[in-house]
């Protein structure tokens, strides 16, 4: 089994008028290397009628029930992830609770306000309680503020990992862009963050390194943007490691962190 | 399969592993692919960077599966001198990155050595970039290639061929389509840093520009060489398109053009 814990779709209400293509593309290319789930979020309406990393209420409402329909249209391929705007927290605490009733598998959260932020707390409760894991948008290493979100490192995740050690984070895309070297420095004392393999970055020693800062039990395969770097860091791991602990990063730690039956 | 672009030797700013030549072949062995254009990696950030070219060619000579992609700093006394010689010892093509060397990229010495790289039929290669931006290290601020200079190389001489590594769509189409179509069949395009899918931008690109545009490029040690190889096979390509990408290409600019200006 393979599942790609980072995901995205789109729906009507984006900027993409080729949101349905590029839907299709995603499960068409999880075809031919072998996705067995695609857990997915959908950031609001992805910049159109609110920012995507400071998506308004409305527009995430609308994201989660798309992404609810694509997984009943898709049952044995597509999981989701609520995602929420944490400034909003009402409108946050109710999603969760929605997206948990009707089957969602975890929570996303972008670069609405920083990891660290108290604002974030009530939400990790939810998650807590509801037992889903939180998938959070990371940029590794900040060193400065960067335009369209409140972007958040590694080390702002962990400080908010060890105010909720009963939450599994994932912390998202190490090849998403920034200093991996910096985030492996970070995650190694926090058992409940995991790292998403995710991103268009394939750079030579970084997979190496990730698995020496969290061993294989704490890494999660992902694709995010680009499939094909995916798959190549998966040929790449495949080459690397043992059938068994490929296998965990694969799949077996996300079934593992994921509800039970998520993958079922 | 021939990879455009590789190199041997350490990166200054991180740890990289499998930079040895025998590295470099077993990671080739392992994807499949057969020839590598190689270059020295440490001497990209050399203040002379033609002093990494004898052990480049030394070690290519031990396999017939390294073609040696000489550097070259076409701002420093009798450059000229490293050209001929990267001809003379059968170099497959020559390099120089701009931004690494401190020179204007589209600058005269910059020109004038597209023109003799020209004038001698050997292609001529630059990065865009050998990283991502957002990951680089503090002090690394050499400043990546423009897409204007690369227009600005293919008018300078109508013989001259470059190769450009480590661009993405948006660069590509810039240049492309910026340029007349005869300037445009005279740039070649490495895959290395194409997206695939769901936003299918290499797709896209075949489809507006032709599989005669582009080369099999990894930019390994630096950067995992199963990247192009995954990318390609995401594709629904015609096994023409797909032996020009992964091979013809590269071969056609590995023979020494003679066209006269």
């Amino acid at each position: 089994m393979l599942v790609d814990v980072h995901a995205h779709f789109y729906h009507d209400r984006t900027s993409r008028s080729d949101w349905r293509e590029r839907n299709a593309s995603r499960l068409a290319a999880g075809e031919t290397i072998g996705i067995s789930w695609h857990v997915a979020s959908i950031l609001g309406s992805w910049g159109f009628s609110s920012p995507t990393y400071f998506p308004s209420a409305t527009d995430l409402s609308y994201a989660n029930e798309q992404l609810r329909l694509l997984s009943l249209e898709h049952p044995g391929r597509i999981r989701g992830y609520v995602a929420v705007n944490p400034n909003v927290t009402g409108h946050a605490l109710s999603e969760i609770e929605r997206g948990a009733e009707s089957g969602m598998i975890g929570v996303k959260l972008a670069a609405s306000r920083r990891a660290d932020d108290p604002l974030l707390d009530p939400v990790c409760a939810a998650a807590e309680r509801l037992g889903l894991p939180v998938l959070h948008h990371i940029w590794q290493h900040r060193r400065r503020e960067w335009p369209g979100q409140e972007a958040s490192d590694a080390v702002e995740l962990c400080r908010l990992a060890v105010r909720h050690p009963r939450v599994d984070f994932i912390l998202a895309h190490i090849g998403g862009g920034g200093d991996w070297l910096h985030t492996l420095r970070a995650v190694r004392t926090h058992p409940n963050v995991y790292l998403d393999l995710s991103g268009s970055g394939v750079d030579g020693g970084m997979l190496e390194g990730a698995i020496a800062a969290v061993g294989v039990e704490r890494l999660l395969w992902g694709a995010d943007v680009t499939l094909c770097t995916g798959w190549a860091k998966l040929r790449y791991l495949e080459r690397l490691l043992p059938a068994a602990d490929l296998a965990l990063i694969a799949s077996g730690n996300a079934v593992r962190i994921f509800p039970p039956g998520a993958f079922s | 399969m021939i990879d455009v672009n590789v190199f041997f030797g350490s990166y200054p700013w991180r740890r990289v592993p499998g930079t040895s030549p025998e590295a470099v072949l077993a990671a080739m062995d392992r994807v499949g692919i057969t020839t590598a254009w190689v270059s020295h990696l440490p001497s990209l950030f050399w203040k002379d960077p033609a002093e990494g070219n004898g052990w480049l060619y030394e070690t290519a000579a031990k396999s017939p599966r390294f073609k040696a992609v000489a550097a070259m700093h076409p701002g420093l006394p009798h450059w000229e001198d490293d050209l001929r010689e990267a001809v003379d010892r059968g170099a497959v093509a020559v390099r120089a990155d701009p931004g690494f060397l401190g020179l204007a990229p589209a600058g005269g010495e910059m020109l004038r050595l597209v023109s003799a790289a020209a004038a001698a039929g050997i292609p001529l290669v630059s990065a865009v970039r050998l990283e991502d931006g957002r990951g680089r290290h503090p002090l690394d601020a050499a400043p990546e290639l423009p897409p204007s200079a690369v227009r600005a190389w293919l008018r300078q001489d109508a013989r001259a061929r470059i190769v450009v590594t480590h661009a993405d769509r948006g660069f590509i189409e810039e240049v492309h389509f910026g340029s007349t179509p005869a300037e445009a069949s005279r740039v070649w395009w490495d895959v290395s840093w194409v997206w695939g899918p769901p936003d299918d931008h290499l797709e896209l690109l075949l489809a507006t520009m032709g599989a005669t545009r582009f080369l099999f490029g990894s930019g390994q040690p630096l950067r995992i060489p199963e990247t192009p190889a995954a990318r390609l096979e995401l594709l629904d390509l015609a096994p023409a398109d797909r032996e020009s990408i992964v091979t013809g290409n590269a071969q056609q600019l590995s023979i020494r053009s003679t066209t006269p200006a």
